[in-house]
């Protein structure tokens, strides 16, 4: 993948793939993803396989060099061989040296493509043919795989047609159509090769270092034939992927197909143990039996046929490195199950050739090309992950995948020159910079580099410009929308024209509490004692869902305060931005605010599901565990805490009920909704991974609204993605499943405020925060 | 093994794409010569479970190319998922479960068991001991070539024998 020097050129690759992959990539991984919800859903005890799945990995990767040795002593105990490459040249020089130019049928593996081993064979005169269809696919039409389970999603069976018409020189009336002809066509092709095979190459899914087992996980049986046909097995795979027991593998066998594409189980689960008791298949020499000859089921189980060669070669190519960062390590667990692909948004739109690097694609995909490759790789296409963290419940060894890309982004800030979302030097203009350096002046403190992307440097520090907005507004916004002006912020900031940008209001919201004369509820008839969180988007932007979350409350008889003391930012912008020292410091100066007010025994009640996340989340990155765990646990979403005060014998009938006509919202079309009691309502992305979607539904229901909600992963806007040139495109095709569903909406509610942007753009609506729905009216 | 386990693998074969066919130890013969379509190759079975005529033993790999029909035995099978755990052997049930079109499975009741942990749990001794085996779930399937296909590169059909003991 080249390296795009400019916005411009971002976004023309972007909407490149949009148009011809983006449709087969969209159903398929957003299938897989259905798949797994669903399939998931049956398995009683998911959350606990997950936790011994991640231990087991915890484990494994911790003892690994002990593990190899086990390995070995148990692979050389059958008469097989065990190599150790210390990269893609060592490994590829051994399997040459195997293959010594023969033919070669090869069964699925992400770590041959890591190494290019097909061409280094090649290159000896072997012949190599990719057995899995799909992958066989993409070898006869020379392209990289899209997805790591599902190498050729983003083809048509149509494509795939003319591609074998083509190819084969196919006439007419022979030429396979269906599904099931081109499977059958590719069957009998594939067949006769591996008829001729000498050496048959796979991958493995694990390898148990007790009996020095490689387990297939796979459905098509072209990984059976490729290891029992030819009489030698060459096993090529990472060292990350040895477990200790045989033991071990139950929680994977169990997830990894459901995580994957939704199956419960793949067709086949090869557990072989090689060199196997199975005779090669000698089809050049027919006169030879398949078995031994009177041999019945069982006999010789447990005996390597005499007549075959195995060789495991175990890869490190820079993952022992990564085993030794504490960043990185996770990225070792990972059991590439394509997960953390399927439920990214910004993945269903684009697949892997946009979101992805030399091998690996999707969320995960930075920490591997970070580790295998280095920064400049994952750098092409680490700006792609949001951090909506809607991987993070998917994947089945819970690895922090937001987490690892949001280092990665730090060290790329911190090394050579940016990602593709960067300021491309070519494109700057030295006058617009000037025009424009009222807004990022001063906003790099001193723990980023002096380099950073100017647009990082606004998004990152969106308090400090919210703060100059509010005081200067009506000014300070964005002298409107005059043309030219944007014309120039998106030379040089790279802020998409197309956008609405926010409106700074005067009067923050901590002012008007101030102004209104403080806390309403009287102390001693007060239920419960909270500070409203106000964060920067509802202290200056977004007020007004501030104000009904303080009638709201009120009216449930919580004494509330809005402190100028707690009206710091909570990390989210800069760490959105990989500016983690400044994430820090934001973050313990924010845990300075929060600790006294829990500590006096006041709840802190949050609207902005991203600030949230950070507290529940990314502090324990950022904070001593003990501080963590307690700004932690004094936090809650409103509507949670909504949810917990009726719980608990709050009285609703102040608050605004679905049939009581008039709305609450100041500014809404407030005479249009009479009656209705349907609204349609998209949680936020890390709400959902908090799992508290459910509280707000359950509020909304309560006051009697039909609740629709929302089946897209994430929006699409994702805090500031959504407002950078090179990604809007992007940004609005990733809202579109959201769009489709509520099109027909007369109400639509969003949790987010950077939701409800981009759901305004999407539908030309009104987007409100649900608490604005409930809210008393304001008096 | 309870009849509940039996009944949830049943259940679970049929989820997906496969069938089970219920025979006492002295019957198997005959319902296996139901389920093949000849040509047909075998391994013979094991507890002196009989195979019927017209299975060939021992094939040679023009035969095994030739067949319709593989029939094996299987070591274990697991309730929760309709897997028949199928071992590799010095005798080809490796290559004769997977080459022909349709696959026939026999195994006891009693080596039914309800879950994957005990599935893998018995496998741990085996396949430290040197054995190897594999999962096998419904027949081969592929979602390559733009829609499901059933029938890949294995069977496009499996059917499983289940061999109860009058007291089972």
């Amino acid at each position: 993948m080249s390296k795009p020097d400019s916005r411009a050129e971002t976004a023309a690759r972007l909407r490149h793939l949009l148009d011809t992959e983006g449709d087969a990539v969209a159903e398929n991984t957003r299938g897989f993803n259905r798949g797994r919800y669903e399939s998931t859903r049956e398995l009683e005890d998911y959350e606990s396989l997950k936790d011994e799945a991640r231990a087991i990995k915890e484990d494994a990767i911790e003892r690994l060099p002990e593990l190899i040795d086990d390995l070995r002593e148990a692979v050389e105990a059958r008469g097989g061989h065990l190599y150790v490459a210390d990269d893609d040249a060592e490994a590829n020089a051994y399997v040459r040296e195997v293959v010594d130019g023969g033919n070669v049928v090869k069964s699925k593996s992400m770590t041959t493509e890591e190494l290019d081993l097909n061409e280094a064979l090649e290159a000896d005169g072997a012949s190599v043919t990719e057995t899995d269809l799909g992958e066989w696919v993409l070898q006869l039409a020379d392209e990289a795989p899209s997805h790591i389970v599902g190498p050729a999603i983003h083809k048509s069976r149509e494509s795939i047609a003319e591609l074998f018409a083509e190819t084969f020189a196919l006439d007419a009336d022979d030429r396979p159509e269906t599904a099931e002809e081109l499977t059958r066509f590719a069957r009998e092709k594939l067949l006769a090769e591996i008829r001729e095979a000498d050496v048959g190459v796979t991958g493995a899914n694990f390898l148990t270092a007790d009996s020095g087992t490689v387990a297939l996980v796979t459905s098509e049986g072209n990984a059976r034939k490729t290891a029992v046909v030819p009489d030698t097995h060459v096993a090529v795979a990472g060292v990350e992927k040895v477990v200790p027991t045989v033991e071990d593998l139950a929680p994977f066998v169990e997830l990894i197909g459901r995580s994957g594409t939704g199956q419960d189980i793949t067709s086949y689960v090869s557990l072989f143990t090689p060199p196997t008791p199975s005779p090669p298949v000698g089809f050049d020499s027919p006169e030879r039996g398949v078995g031994e000859s009177g041999a019945a089921s069982g006999d010789g189980a447990t005996e390597p046929h005499p007549d075959r060669e195995f060789h495991l070669v175990l890869v490190d190519n820079g993952r022992l490195a990564m085993r030794e960062d504490d960043d990185l390590r996770e990225t070792l667990y990972c059991i590439r199950c394509g997960a953390c692909s399927n439920s990214c948004g910004n993945f269903q739109s684009v697949g892997g050739h946009a979101f992805g690097g030399e091998t690996y694609s999707g969320g995960i995909a930075t920490g591997w090309e970070a580790g295998i490759e280095g920064l400049d790789t994952a750098a092409e296409f680490n700006d792609l992950c949001t951090g909506c963290s809607r991987c993070v419940p998917a994947c089945p060894v819970e690895i922090d995948i937001p987490w690892i890309n949001t280092v990665v982004r730090d060290r790329i800030n911190r090394g050579v020159a940016g990602g593709a979302g960067g300021a491309g030097g070519g494109d700057r203009d030295v006058g617009d910079a000037e025009r424009f350096d009222f807004l990022v002046d001063g906003l790099t403190p001193d723990e980023e580099p002096a380099g950073l992307d100017p647009a990082k440097r606004l998004f990152g520090n969106f308090e400090t410009l919210a703060r100059v907005g509010s005081a200067t507004a009506p000014l300070s916004n964005w002298g409107a929308s005059l043309g030219p002006v944007r014309a120039a912020m998106d030379r040089w900031l790279g802020i998409a024209p197309e956008r609405d940008l926010p409106t700074f209001e005067r009067e923050t919201l901590v002012d008007w509490f101030a102004a209104r004369g403080g806390p309403r509820v009287n102390e001693s008839m007060a239920r419960r004692e909270a500070v409203v969180y106000p964060d920067v988007y509802t202290n200056h932007v977004a007020v007004d869902r501030g104000k009904a979350t303080v009638r709201t409350l009120e009216a449930l008889g919580v004494r509330v305060h809005v402190p100028e003391s707690v009206a710091v930012a909570s990390g989210r912008a800069p760490l959105s931005q990989g500016m983690v020292e400044t994430a820090r410091e934001k973050a313990e100066r924010c845990r300075d605010a929060l600790l006294p007010e829990i500590d006096a025994g006041r709840d802190v009640v949050v609207i902005e599901p991203s600030d949230l996340a950070a507290f529940k989340r990314e502090y324990e990155r950022l904070l001593p565990a003990d501080d963590a765990e307690r700004v932690a646990d004094g936090c809650y979403e409103v509507l949670e805490y909504v949810y917990g005060l009726l719980e608990n014998g709050a009285d609703p009938g102040g608050l605004t009920a679905a049939d009581d006509g008039d709305r609450a919202v100041e500014g809404g079309d407030g005479d249009s909704g009479t009656g209705d009691d349907r609204v349609a309502y998209h949680a936020h992305c890390q709400q959902r991974t908090l799992d508290l979607e459910p509280y707000t539904v359950a509020v909304l229901e309560r006051l009697g609204y039909e609740v629709e909600s929302s089946e897209t992963e994430c929006c699409g806007m994702a805090g500031s993605f959504g407002y950078k040139s090179a990604y809007y495109e992007l940004s609005m095709d990733v809202g579109e499943p959201l769009a489709e569903q509520f099109g027909d909406a007369d109400r639509v509610l969003a949790s987010g405020t950077s939701c409800g942007e981009q759901l305004d753009a999407l539908l030309d609506s009104s987007t409100e925060h649900p608490i604005e729905a409930i809210a008393p009216p304001e008096r | 093994m309870s009849s509940d386990t039996l009944s949830a693998f049943v259940a679970s074969v049929e989820d997906h794409h496969a069938s089970v066919h219920r025979s006492a130890p002295d019957a198997v013969a005959g319902t296996v010569a139901d389920l093949i379509d000849p040509p047909a190759v075998g391994v013979r079975l094991p507890d002196g479970l009989g195979l019927p005529e017209g299975v060939a033993t021992d094939p040679t790999p023009a035969e095994l190319d030739a067949a319709n029909t593989g029939v094996t035995a299987a070591r274990l099978a697991i309730a929760d998922y309709g897997t028949v755990v199928l071992e590799s052997d010095a005798a080809g049930s490796e290559a004769v479960s997977l080459f022909p079109e349709r696959h026939v499975a026999v195994v006891r009741a009693g080596d039914v068991v309800p879950g994957m942990r005990e599935a893998i749990g018995r496998l741990g001794g085996r396949l430290r001991d040197g054995a190897s085996a594999v999962l096998a779930t419904g027949p081969s399937a592929t979602a390559d070539m733009g829609d499901l296909v059933i029938g890949a590169h294995g069977p496009r059909e499996v059917e499983v024998v289940l061999v109860e003991d009058r007291d089972e």
